[in-house]
């Protein structure tokens, strides 16, 4: 085994990571504020990716200019979903809430399976098979392109929670929820945009993983499960947290695949969970419990 | 006390009368079973995992009316079923079509749904006819109402080495290396296992050898490790078992890691299938698939394919279609030869089955005392401009093999 065939491999998992994280960073994001755990997480990924196949089968339109307007319809779906399904679970006990999601991601993969049928459905763009020489690396085009758009999306994210009014308003619920009451916050209104803007990052990641692999209706709990792991590792409600623990798992995964068997990958990462809730249950980013 | 019966002239003109209509209307009974269409129930994965699947075989079934009909042979009632890709709802559906007046049954693709068909069919003595189902048990139970047209899995991995064997002959080019990859479900190690066992009896006149072996997880969103794993043997060929999705995956891979084996050689489904070849165009062309197939000279053949054309443009012709026409053939065949829907005589009348004129590679279809269809043949087909071509063998063949394929970063 070649240094170049370890590192060519390194990079690939840990630009898959930033995908992954991406993903999962919506998770946290819904967490962290609305401390609802949203069990339809993959399922609204699956949607965002049936998205891409329509328009760029339909209009041919790339899934990278598509990024921004699946996104925007994702934010919409999520805002009304909060606003309509979940806010009457807020106060409910958790097991309720966890119906509520298992309940709404059954019913999206069962949508999806009548709309699109099962088979596998992909997107092939200008540079689908493209791959770049770096020094005899080579690397996914792809791949690249699509952990670019995942890290700028994130970049964003940061600077909105930290430089806008709106997004200090959502950190203040997410660290009091009764002093935003008291200071006259609509807590509701912010529930529901922040839940937007969770589902806004899973529209964004689905979009962007349209262009490195294929979706099926099934694959929607696979990819909740994967968040999961990512924000657990991270630390839950962690933004910083989800895009490490993104990182951390796809290198882990391709590193452990290669150098055992490839058919063991999520084993690797599984034992990372495992690990971290034995010596860091509070995760890589989170914080302890007071 | 003893009773005493006494013959009336009235008892005894009723007598008459009544044996009378029994005999006189004995044989219309006859003649209407022959006349009325046999009821037969296709039970297929219409949904679940395996619904796609389901969904080609019953395109084989969507033909077969016209087609019968052309041969002169009866017509058939069909009622569908829906094994939900579940070998417990499997044995139920089946029950319950029996249940509502099925006389023969049809399926089920998957060798767990059509064991447990098989079962629920010997139990209540109708007779069934497996269109799709490789797992050799089925056939070995001593069944006398379940009958296969299908080869089993030993057979086909023996054609397959027997098929590579004979196109790296024709072409004067074969690999010496190759790596294996497999998914790790169940179809994929039973696979692994049969290859690593069959090829050993082909060893001598096997060229390549196998160098490493990749199993990996067929749900897997990503396989680029496994692929640059398999690049980094130095591999001259790939060796595949694996399905549709990951067939594709490891295509794109192959591209984007600017790897071009001599030669794809799959063992299993994915790599022939429409949705391979219209996802990745002119990539997809190039393998050569190794699977149970049919005879594209056969005059049968050209029909079915034809009337697959008509019924559902753009579909290319594939073992789903094929084997499951075959399959209610068999069914058309033996009910008019047993002139009645009786089910010990549509049993007697399959295991005496001889058709000649059929689609799948071989002499026919015939049934040896286990039920089993064991001369059919498999094929070697190769993905050419978007289209599947037989290769070999060559008495069942339409062109001739490509190899090595034409490098990706050529197209």
């Amino acid at each position: 085994m070649t240094t170049d065939v370890i590192l060519k491999i390194a990079i690939s998992g840990v630009l898959t990571g930033l995908i992954y994280g991406l993903m999962a960073l919506g998770l946290s994001v819904i967490f962290g504020v609305v401390r609802v755990v949203n069990f339809a997480h993959g399922e609204m990924m699956t949607i965002a990716m049936y998205l891409v196949i329509v328009a760029f089968n339909a209009l041919g339109l790339d899934p990278l200019i598509m990024l921004v307007p699946i996104s925007a319809v994702l934010f919409a779906l999520g805002y009304l979903m909060q606003r309509a399904i979940i806010n009457p679970f807020i106060n409910r006990p958790e097991h309720s809430q966890f119906m509520l999601l298992v309940a709404v991601a059954l019913v999206i993969v069962n949508a999806l399976l009548l709309i699109f049928g099962p088979d596998s459905q992909g997107v092939t763009t200008s540079y689908s098979f493209d791959s770049f020489d770096v020094g005899g690396i080579i690397i996914d085009a792809g791949k690249v392109y699509a952990a670019i758009a995942a890290l700028i999306v994130a970049v964003l994210l940061f600077a909105f929670f930290r430089l806008t009014l709106t997004g200090k308003a959502i950190r203040a619920c997410a660290d009091n929820y009764n002093g935003a009451l008291v200071v006259g916050l609509n807590v509701k209104r912010l529930y529901a945009l922040t839940f937007g803007i969770g589902a806004a990052c899973v529209g964004a990641a689905g979009t962007m993983l349209m262009i490195v692999t294929d979706v099926t209706p099934a694959i929607g709990p696979a990819y909740t499960l994967l968040a999961f792991v990512i924000v657990i590792t991270g630390g839950l409600g962690s933004m910083p947290g989800a895009i490490i623990g993104g990182v951390l798992i796809g290198l882990t995964e391709a590193l452990g695949g290669f150098f055992f068997t490839p058919s063991a990958k999520s084993m690797f990462s599984f034992a990372i969970l495992v690990l971290i809730l034995l010596f860091r249950p509070q995760g890589i980013m989170g914080r302890k419990a007071a | 006390m003893a009773s005493k019966t006494r013959v009336t002239r009235r008892t005894f003109t009723a007598g008459l009368g009544a044996a009378g209509i029994v005999a006189g209307t004995a044989p219309f009974n006859i003649i209407s079973a022959q006349g009325a269409p046999l009821k037969v129930g296709v039970l297929l994965p219409r949904s679940g995992a395996q619904a796609g699947i389901g969904q080609d075989c019953q395109r084989g079934v969507d033909v077969t009316a016209g087609l019968l009909k052309d041969l002169k042979l009866p017509a058939l009632q069909i009622m569908n079923g829906d094994t939900e890709t579940n070998v417990e709802v499997a044995r139920a559906r089946a029950e319950r079509l029996i249940n509502e007046g099925a006389q023969l049954l049809v399926g089920a693709f998957d060798s767990g749904q059509s064991t447990a068909i098989a079962q629920v069919a010997e139990q209540k003595g109708i007779p069934y006819v497996i269109n799709i189902a490789a797992a050799p048990p089925i056939t070995e139970q001593g069944y006398k109402f379940v009958f296969r047209n299908f080869p089993v899995a030993g057979r086909i991995l023996a054609d397959a080495f027997e098929n590579q064997i004979e196109i790296f002959k024709a072409t004067g080019n074969a690999p010496k290396t190759a790596v294996f990859m497999h998914v790790n479900d169940t179809f994929g190690t039973a696979m692994q296992k049969g290859i690593s066992a069959v090829s050993a009896k082909f060893a001598a006149d096997l060229p390549y050898k196998i160098v490493e072996t990749i199993a990996y997880d067929g749900t897997a969103r990503d396989l680029s490790v496994e692929v640059a794993k398999a690049k980094a043997t130095g591999a001259e060929a790939l060796v595949m078992v694996s399905r549709l999705n990951d067939a594709i995956l490891i295509t794109r891979e192959l591209i984007k890691q600017r790897w071009s084996p001599k030669c794809v050689l799959s063992m299993g489904p994915g790599w022939y299938e429409d949705q391979y070849l219209k996802t990745l165009g002119k990539f997809g062309d190039g393998p050569m698939s190794f699977v149970p197939w049919y005879d594209p000279n056969k005059k049968l053949t050209k029909a079915l394919d034809a009337a697959l054309a008509k019924a559902h443009p753009g579909v290319n012709l594939n073992t789903n279609h094929v084997y499951t026409f075959e399959a209610l053939l068999v069914a058309a065949d033996a009910y008019k030869r047993a002139g009645s829907a009786d089910p010990k005589a549509l049993a007697d009348a399959i295991r005496a089955t001889n058709i000649k004129d059929n689609v799948s590679p071989g002499p026919g279809i015939q049934f040896d005392a286990k039920g089993q269809n064991s001369a059919l043949k498999n094929s070697a087909i190769q993905n050419r401009a978007g289209k599947l071509v037989t290769i070999a063998p060559a008495s069942a063949s339409n062109a001739k093999p490509e190899h090595p394929m034409k490098p990706y970063d050529k197209r």
